[in-house]
C-alpha cells in the first residue's frame, strides 16, 4: 500500500524514550504537586513533633524513675550537715540504691539562681538541702523501708520519689501521642481529599487525552495505568519535597542548640530548647508518610480515570 | 462487516435523532454519508465507532452484536476501525510522529517495531518533513493529514471519517479524497461523512443520505463506481 521510503525519517531523536502521553507540565499538575508537597510537609511535621514529644517524655520519665530526692530541712538545734550525712549513709545502705550524693552549697545555690540571683550566701538562709539518690537499673529498691529509716533517724527529712510527676508525664506523653495520631489521621484524610480533588481536576484537564486514547483502542487498564504512573511520579515528587522540607526542619532543630551552645553566653539556650532530636525512627516515619501520600495519589488518579472512562462509555 | 437493523437513538428523554436506520457496509466498499447539518451524521458515526449505544435496534460489527460487547471487546473492535475527526483530536504535546504512532503505542508495541511504518506513512500523506512538529504549528491541512495517518497506521478494516475535508481548501480536499480512494483500493472499507456535494460529485460512490433522522440509500451499484475526476 505504501511507497517505500528511505531511512531519512528515522532520526536519532526518535530513538529512545517516547514522550509521556499525559502532559507533564500542565497547570493542574503543578497545582497538584504543590498540594501534595504542602500536605506531606504538614503530615510529616505532625509525625515528627509527636515523635519528639513522645521521646522527650520517655527520656524525662526514665530519668525521673531512676532518681529520687531526699530533702533535709533545717531543724532548730540540729546540725544540718550531720543530718545530711546520716541521710546519705542510710540511702547508700538501702538495697537497690546505686549511689547517693548530697548537693553542695554551691550546687544548691546554682539551682536557686534563676529565682534568687547569683552570689547568694546560703549560710544566712534556712535553706533545705538535697540528696540525690540514683537507683539501680537492675534491682528494685525498697522505697518504703528507706522512707521509714529516714523518718526514724533524720530530723526534718522527706523523700520525693517523683511518682506523681512520673504518672503525670506518662499521661501527658500518652495524650500527646493520642492527639498526634488523631491529628495525623485528620491530616491524612484531608490529604486524601485534597489529592483526590486535585487529581480529578488534573484528569478533567486531560479528558481530551483520555478520550483520544479511548478512541484509538486503548484498554481501560492501559489508560488508567498511564495516568497512575504519571500521578505516581507527581505524588512522589511532591511527597519528597514536603517530606524533605520537614526532615530538614527537624535536622536544623537538632543542630541549632548544639551550634548555639558554642556561642559564649548563650549556652543556656540549649536548656530552654531541651532535646529536639527526631532520631532515625522519626525520619523513617516521615519517609513512610511520603510513601503513603504517593500511594494515595496514584490510587486516587486510577479511580478518577476509571470513573472518567465509565462516564465516556 | 457492519450492519444496522432498525436502529433508533435518542438522547435522554428527548426525541429520536435517528429512526429505523438500516444499512450495511461491505468489506472494501466506499460510501459517503451526507445530509444537512443536524441530520444526525455525527450521532450515526458515534454509534459506528461504539461511543454510543442505540436505544433500539441491532448493530452488528465484525459479526458481533455490539450490545454484547464488554469494555475490552470495544477496545479490540476500535483497533480494527480507523477514525478521522473534523477537529483532528491530535494531542498538542506530542509530535506528529508520536501522534500517528499512538494507536500502536497503546497496543503495547515496541517503538523499534513500528518506527519505519510510521515514518513511511507520514511520507505517504506528505508530512515527511513534519515528523517532529507539534500540532499547534501545523496548518489545518497538515493536521488533517496527520489525523488521517493516525487512523490508518493500525491498518484498519473500516475507516470512519467525519467531515475530513471540512477545514481544508478545495484543492486539498481533492487530495485528501484521492488519499481515501487509494486507501480503499488497498482494501479498507470507507465511510466518509461530508456535506460537500462538489466533493462527492468527484467520485462515483454510494451515498447514504440522512434527513430528519432517517437514512436513505441512493441505490448505488458497486460496478458503477471508480470514476474519480
Amino acid at each position: 500500500m505504501l511507497k517505500r521510503v528511505t531511512n531519512r525519517g528515522l532520526e536519532a531523536s526518535m530513538v529512545g524514550r517516547p514522550a509521556s502521553i499525559v502532559p507533564s507540565d500542565g497547570v493542574s499538575s503543578r497545582a497538584l504537586l504543590t498540594v501534595i508537597a504542602i500536605m506531606t510537609f504538614v503530615a510529616a511535621l505532625i509525625v515528627g513533633i509527636v515523635g519528639v514529644a513522645r521521646d522527650a517524655a520517655v527520656h524525662w520519665r526514665s530519668d525521673m524513675v531512676r532518681e529520687i530526692t531526699i530533702q533535709v530541712r533545717p531543724v532548730q538545734g540540729r546540725d544540718i550537715t550531720a543530718e545530711i550525712a546520716k541521710a546519705v549513709d542510710i540511702a547508700r545502705k538501702t538495697p537497690g540504691v546505686s549511689d547517693a550524693r548530697a548537693l553542695t552549697r554551691d550546687e544548691t545555690g546554682k539551682l536557686l539562681e534563676p529565682w534568687l540571683g547569683a552570689g547568694l550566701d546560703l549560710g544566712a538562709l534556712p535553706m533545705p538541702r538535697l540528696v540525690v539518690v540514683r537507683l539501680s537499673e537492675t534491682a528494685e529498691p525498697d522505697l518504703a523501708s528507706l522512707r521509714r529509716s529516714l523518718a526514724g533517724e533524720v530530723a526534718g527529712v522527706s523523700l520525693d520519689d517523683h511518682r506523681t510527676w512520673s504518672a503525670r508525664l506518662t499521661t501527658i506523653s500518652e495524650s500527646i501521642t493520642l492527639a498526634g495520631v488523631a491529628l495525623l489521621a485528620l491530616v491524612l484524610f484531608a490529604t486524601t481529599l485534597s489529592v483526590t480533588f486535585a487529581t480529578r481536576g488534573a484528569v478533567a484537564t486531560n479528558r481530551g487525552v483520555v478520550e483520544v486514547l479511548h478512541l484509538v483502542g486503548a484498554h481501560h487498564s492501559f489508560i488508567a495505568g498511564t495516568f497512575q504512573r504519571h500521578f505516581l511520579a507527581v505524588g512522589l515528587k511532591g511527597g519528597l519535597i514536603g517530606g524533605f522540607s520537614a526532615a530538614l526542619l527537624f535536622a536544623l532543630g537538632d543542630i541549632a542548640p548544639k551550634v548555639i551552645a558554642w556561642i559564649p553566653g548563650v549556652s543556656a539556650a540549649s536548656l530552654l530548647t531541651g532535646q529536639f532530636s527526631l532520631g532515625g525512627y522519626g525520619y523513617a516515619e516521615i519517609a513512610g508518610i511520603v510513601v503513603l501520600v504517593t500511594i494515595v495519589t496514584a490510587l486516587a488518579s486510577r479511580l478518577t480515570v476509571r470513573r472518567t472512562l465509565r462516564e465516556i462509555d | 462487516m457492519l450492519r444496522f437493523e432498525n436502529v433508533g437513538l435518542r438522547y435522554g428523554t428527548g426525541p429520536e435523532v435517528l429512526r429505523d436506520v438500516s444499512f450495511e457496509i461491505a468489506p472494501n466498499s466506499f460510501q459517503f454519508l451526507t445530509g444537512p447539518s443536524g441530520a444526525g451524521k455525527t450521532s450515526l458515526l458515534r454509534l459506528l465507532f461504539l461511543a454510543l449505544r442505540p436505544t433500539r435496534g441491532l448493530i452488528t460489527l465484525f459479526d458481533r452484536d455490539t450490545a454484547c460487547l464488554e469494555a475490552d471487546d470495544i477496545a479490540a473492535m476500535r483497533r480494527r476501525i480507523g477514525l478521522v475527526f473534523q477537529d483532528f483530536r491530535l494531542l498538542d504535546h506530542l509530535t506528529t510522529y508520536e501522534n500517528v504512532a499512538l494507536p500502536l503505542r497503546v497496543q503495547g508495541r515496541e517503538e523499534a517495531g513500528y518506527r519505519r511504518d510510521v515514518v513511511e506513512l507520514l511520507h505517504w500523506v506528505g508530512l515527511g518533513d513534519r515528523l517532529h512538529a507539534l500540532p499547534p504549528i501545523l496548518s489545518g491541512g497538515e493536521k488533517q493529514r496527520a489525523a488521517i495517518a493516525r487512523a490508518l497506521i493500525g491498518r484498519p478494516e473500516l475507516l470512519l471519517a467525519d467531515e475530513p475535508t471540512g477545514n481544508v481548501d478545495p484543492p486539498l480536499a481533492r487530495r485528501l479524497l484521492k488519499l481515501f480512494v487509494e486507501l480503499n483500493r488497498s482494501g479498507t472499507a470507507i465511510l466518509m461523512a461530508t456535506h460537500d456535494v462538489a466533493l462527492m460529485n468527484q467520485l462515483d460512490a454510494r451515498r447514504l443520505v440522512l434527513a430528519e433522522g432517517r437514512l436513505y440509500d441512493d441505490g448505488y451499484e458497486p460496478m458503477r463506481r471508480q470514476r474519480l475526476c
